[in-house]
């Protein structure tokens, strides 16, 4: 399951869909929204996303984390509008038999789902100012 | 010419004054259309870490783009 949420992300319950019997470890992965991006302060942050796209790229990467790494349960949800210091931005979850897959399939998720989706945020800094936040990893790709 | 719908998104939106406009381009290719309104909105951002999509499909640079099309230009994504 992948899904784009405008409200915030309530982990309890996200967790609890990922019970399995047949699953032995959970792994869980939580980008959350911190004070302070390249030595500026940041008051907030606001994710744009394009959900047609985000949507079926977000499904398509928890379909290839399935195949990559077999008999696991996958999930992933990612905020949208404006967030809060400390507010999770995204949630990826996998449940599987032992843990080694289940470690590799949430770092293959959250990684593929940085560099792929239609998804960008904007820092508002302590300072007023504002600006577009580019991907890390994407220049060097 | 081709009557071709541009969106733009977040940085592109803003350098753009716009989130969509319809206009008619002289285009052969979704490279194409991104040279062309970068021109067109003064914008200067290396099309290397940038996305397009034609009609809500990712594509490449060099897919053809027709008329009526609507291509949705992204620039460098950053989410999680």
């Amino acid at each position: 399951m992948f899904a784009i949420s405008a409200k915030g992300i309530v982990v309890d319950e996200l967790r609890e869909q990922m019970s399995d019997p047949g699953a032995g470890g959970f792994c869980v992965f939580e980008g959350w929204i911190r004070n302070q991006n390249e030595g500026r302060a940041v008051e907030r942050l606001e994710y744009e996303v394009y959900e047609p796209l985000a949507i079926s790229e977000g499904e398509k990467v928890i379909a290839e984390a399935q195949r990559l790494f077999p008999h696991l349960q996958a999930s992933c949800v990612h905020r949208s509008g404006l967030l809060e210091i400390g507010d999770c931005a995204v949630w990826v979850g996998v449940s599987s038999a032992h843990r080694d897959e289940a470690f590799q399939a949430c770092r293959y998720i959250i990684d593929q789902i940085k560099v792929r989706l239609p998804i960008w945020k904007k820092e508002h800094y302590l300072d007023g100012d504002s600006g577009w936040v580019n991907c890390e990893r994407c220049a060097n790709v | 010419m081709k009557k071709i719908t541009v969106r733009y998104f977040a940085m592109f939106r803003e350098h753009a004054g716009l989130s969509e406009e319809t206009i008619e381009l002289e285009v052969v290719t979704a490279m194409d259309v991104f040279e062309q309104t970068r021109s067109r909105h003064g914008s200067s951002e290396p099309m290397g870490h940038c996305k397009v999509a034609i009609n809500d499909q990712l594509a490449d640079w060099e897919s053809n783009v027709n008329d009526g099309d609507t291509v949705l230009l992204f620039p460098p994504v950053a989410g999680g």
